[in-house]
Parts: structure tokens; sequence; C-alpha cells
């Protein structure tokens, strides 16, 4: 069982999860989260004061899955939150000790949606 | 249009004078408060952008007005449009306006708010897409070359006002003249490119409903300003002002809970907009019962177009067709049958002795959204010859208030670096998160 966890540009949040469920990966929480990678500051003016915008919002997605489903989940973090330009984000992959269902007490493969193939 | 004699005998009434002071001051309210009201129907990411449409009105069509729409819409008339008599308000001075007992010049400031608010009304149809500098050169055109032109037919002593068609406080120009162009802005700019794909939710109910509140407020002036002066037709204007979105409010709440089982918030602020748009054009001809009944039967049409109309493929965005044009359309048409010369001293409609008076409304309501609509379409083709309507996909994604104005609605200000342009070379100050 892996953690994938993916930092995506806020506007592309709604086509990485209409990605992830076309791959039929469920099981997904997100979070609203700060940033800053290499992309260009952004330069807002309000009245006289100027200022650079260092922090770029960003949408982190975590997505516990089982490990022959680690690909796709990749890969449909990675088209949906693609644009080309910098500032698309990161995808990383941790291993996870464990897992439990809190409704069932199922744990691991059997904790996560999908369950493996 | 001259008449000799009365020009000499109309005097200024400063009583008039002083309540369309007042109206002019309560209408331009109507621009920022419209701008409140469909600030809160957009996304959060296009909260300044749209509520700077809005100021993009007071800035372009004001100048606009001032320099020609004024004289198209109110000068010498050959019919189809006024003269340049008017033009840079040249005589437009504190002798009374024709038919009127208010300086012309404060005349002009009145019709000119009404240009505004107008103009504003038209951007609901193309926010959260439309590029801010085409919408600032489609504004200067539209203002004169739809507005104006509407208005002059209407008010300015016009085929439409010369073959009999009543509009009180402008059905016609205001009304039908911003729905049918939103139409017409909705199909040529575009939908939004997440329309039909994602949800697009209102991003503050508060301002839908303050900006309702305010614009209902305003409204009293809009149509108890049109019968410019403080006499019976101002009187009767206003207090249907009152009495028409109420009971709009009222089959609004039973409607919503006919179809869902429960009242919306969204859907009350909208239905006073409804109410108040339905009774602009009949506010001072017909009697307060008959406005209360316009106000339910305008409700229904209105309500239909609201909901039939996400179910398309057209993105007029914040309804404009449906909350002015179809709403502006059913009150053009109700003083065909409910105008009554004992309130109004005018005309009467059909179920008053006169059937001709339905007639004259009928044709304003088959010629002014055809207008409006060919008119609007063409301006727009021709803006895109010139330059893109449309912001990018990504600049779409990213949200129009960074992308056209470098700001944000709800900055937090952390990770925000303050840049020093006097040092020459940008020193860097940290801010403390």
């Amino acid at each position: 069982v892996k953690l994938v966890i993916g930092i995506v540009r806020p506007e592309k949040a709604n086509d990485v999860l209409e990605a992830l469920y076309r791959a039929e990966v469920r099981g997904v929480s997100l979070s609203r989260v700060q940033g800053h990678g290499g992309e260009l500051e952004r330069v807002e003016t309000y009245r006289g004061t100027t200022v650079k915008m260092e922090l770029s919002e960003k949408v982190r997605f975590e997505i516990a899955v089982s490990d022959p489903f680690v690909e796709r989940t990749i890969e449909a973090l990675r088209d949906g939150a693609r644009t080309g330009e910098v500032g698309d984000g990161k995808i990383f992959v941790v291993p996870l000790e464990r897992v439990v269902r809190i409704r069932t007490a199922e744990t691991d493969d059997r904790a996560v949606t999908p369950v493996g193939p | 249009m001259a008449m000799p004699g009365l020009v000499l005998a109309a005097r200024v009434d400063t009583g008039d004078t002083a309540w369309m002071l007042a109206a002019t001051a309560l209408v331009l309210m109507m621009t920022p408060a419209l701008g409140l009201f469909y600030a809160g129907l957009v996304r959060s990411r296009n909260t300044l952008n749209t509520f700077m449409m809005c100021a993009a009105a007071l800035a372009v069509a004001t100048v606009c007005w001032a320099l020609i729409g004024y004289s198209i819409a109110f000068g010498e008339s050959n019919g189809i449009v006024g003269g340049f008599d008017h033009v840079f308000l040249r005589d437009v001075t504190f002798e009374p306006r024709e038919g009127t007992t208010i300086p012309q010049l404060l005349f002009m400031a009145f019709q000119g708010t009404f240009c505004i608010v107008t103009v504003a009304l038209v951007s609901g149809a193309v926010v959260e897409r439309m590029r801010f500098g085409a919408f600032l050169v489609f504004a200067a055109l539209w203002s004169v070359c739809v507005y104006a032109v509407l208005a002059h037919w209407a008010f300015g002593g016009g085929w439409l006002q010369e073959q009999g068609t009543l509009d009180f406080a402008g059905g016609v120009p205001v009304e039908m003249g911003s729905g049918f162009s939103a139409l017409a802005a909705a199909i040529v700019v575009g939908a939004r490119k997440d329309y039909g794909r994602q949800a697009l939710l209102p991003h503050n109910s508060i301002y839908v409903l303050l900006g309702a509140g305010l614009l209902w407020f305003g409204w009293f002036g809009f149509n108890g300003g049109s019968g410019f002066s403080a006499g019976n037709s101002g009187v009767l204007a206003f207090t249907n002002t009152l009495l028409t979105p109420a009971c709009t409010l009222l089959v609004w709440f039973v409607l919503d809970l006919l179809r869902g089982g429960k009242v919306t918030a969204i859907g009350a602020a909208t239905a006073i907009i409804v109410g108040c748009v339905g009774i602009t054009p009949a506010a001072g001809f017909i009697s307060p019962m008959a406005a209360m009944l316009l106000g339910a039967a305008a409700a229904v049409p209105s309500y239909a177009v609201i909901v039939w109309r996400p179910r398309t493929r057209l993105d007029e965005t914040l309804d404009v067709l449906a909350a002015h044009g179809v709403a502006g359309l059913t009150g053009i048409l109700f003083i065909g049958f409910f105008a009554q010369r004992s309130w109004n001293g005018v005309a009467d409609g059909l179920l008053f002795g006169d059937p001709g008076q339905l007639v004259s409304q009928a044709v304003a309501v088959a010629v002014t959204p055809a207008y409006a609509f060919v008119a609007t379409f063409v301006l727009l083709r021709v803006v895109a010859l010139v330059m893109p309507l449309r912001a990018t996909e990504r600049d779409e994604a990213v949200g129009m208030d960074v992308v056209e104005h470098g700001e944000e609605a709800y900055a937090s200000g952390e990770g925000a670096i303050l840049v020093a342009p006097e040092a020459g070379v940008e020193a860097e100050v940290p801010v403390a998160p």
C-alpha cells in the first residue's frame, strides 16, 4: 500500500479529479495549501503598495492505493495537472505502514479503494 | 417636437428638481449595487473583475453619454435617431427640458445614469471570460449604437413613442435592450471553458442579497423619477415599485417550493430584480392593484427561463435575459392590458376599452429584441476583428482578477514581499508571516 501525494495547481484540481475518476481511483482527500516552487512570482498592486506573491495557492491530493494502482494514480495526477508551464506541481509516493478502514476495521489492501486486482 | 409657446411657458419647478436630484443619485447607486449582485454570483477568483465591469460602465458610458449618446437619444428627432444638436452637451442648460419642469442639465444626468446601469447589465452575460479591454471598447460602442438609439425610440420622440408605445422607465431600452443584447453577447463570446462540465456556483450569497436590496432601493429613484416630477405619476410609480417586487418575491417563494421543496435565498434576490424590472415600464401607467398582479405574473416566465437556460449550451452567465429581457417584455405587454387613464391620465389598455394600446405595446415587443440582438451581435463581431474578446483558457482558469487587474478580492497577504520601486533596484523587505 502506498500513499500518493500530488501537489497541483488549484485551477487544475477539477481536471485531476476527473482523471482519477476515469482511472477508477476512489478515496481521495484534498486540502488547500500554499507553497513555493520554481515558478515566477506574481506581482500585485494595491493602491501604492506593490507586492510579489512568493507563495502560490496549491491543492494537495492524498490518495492511498494498493500497489497495482500506483502507476495509474500517478498517470491520472500527471495528465490532469499538467499545463507544461513552471508551477505544475509534484507527485510524491511514500510507503504506508498500515491502513485501517474505521467502519469495518479492514486493513491494508482491503481498506483502500479500489481493492487491488 | 418643438411646441412654440410651451418652451416660454414651461418653468423649472424647484420641488420637481429637488426630487430629481435625489432620484439621479439613487439610480447612480444601482450600478455599484449591480456590481455587488453580480460579484456574489461568480466564483471568488472573478469577484473584482465582475465588479470592475460595472466600474467600466460608470466610466465609459458616462463619457460617451455626455459626448454624443445624449444627443442621439434626446436630440431633434428624425424618427430613428436623434440629431447632433446636443453633441458635447451643447444647449444642455438650466432651461427646462421640453415636456418637463426640470433643467435639461439634470434631465441629461438622470437619463445618463440609466445608460450606465444598462451597459453594466449586459456584462452579466460575459463575465468570467471576456477580456476587460474588449469590454471597454464594446461598452463605448454599445452605449451609443444600442442604448441611445433604443432610448430615442422609447423616450426621445422616436417612432415607437410616436406610434403610441408606453414605456414609463425603460422597459424598451434598459430591460429588453440589455436582456436581448446579453443573449447575443453570450453567443458571440461563447461559454466559459468549464460551463456544463463543472458546477460553477455563486461564491457569496450575501453580496447577492445585499446587491438586490440596494438595487430595489435605487429603483425607487429609477421608476419614481421617470415621471420627472414629484406629482401624481412620480408618486404612483414610486408606490408601485414597492408593491410589484413584493408580489414577485411571494410567487417566487411558491415556485421554489413547488420545484425543490425549499425557498432559496439567491432565488429571492433574483425575484426582487424580476419584480423591479417588471414594473419598470408600467410603473406610472397602471393602478396599484394591477401592479401587484403584474408582480405575480412576471415571476412565472422569468422563472421558467431561469430553469431552462442552464440546461442548454447557452452560457448567458448571470441570466440577464431571464431577469431583464423576459421580465421587461412582460411589463411592456402588461401595459397593453392594464393601462388605466384614471390613474395615468394618458391612455387606457385593452381591459379599459382600448385594444389599440395592446397593439402599440406588441410592436415594441417585436422590434426591440430584434434590434438589440442584431446590433449587439454585429458590434461584438466588429470588436473581435480588432482584438480578442475572451481570455485564454489558462487565464480563465487562473481567474480574471489576477490576470486582468493584478489583485485578488480575498488576498491573504501571506508570502507577499514588498517591492519598493523608488530604490532603483527592487529592494525586498520580507514581511513577517
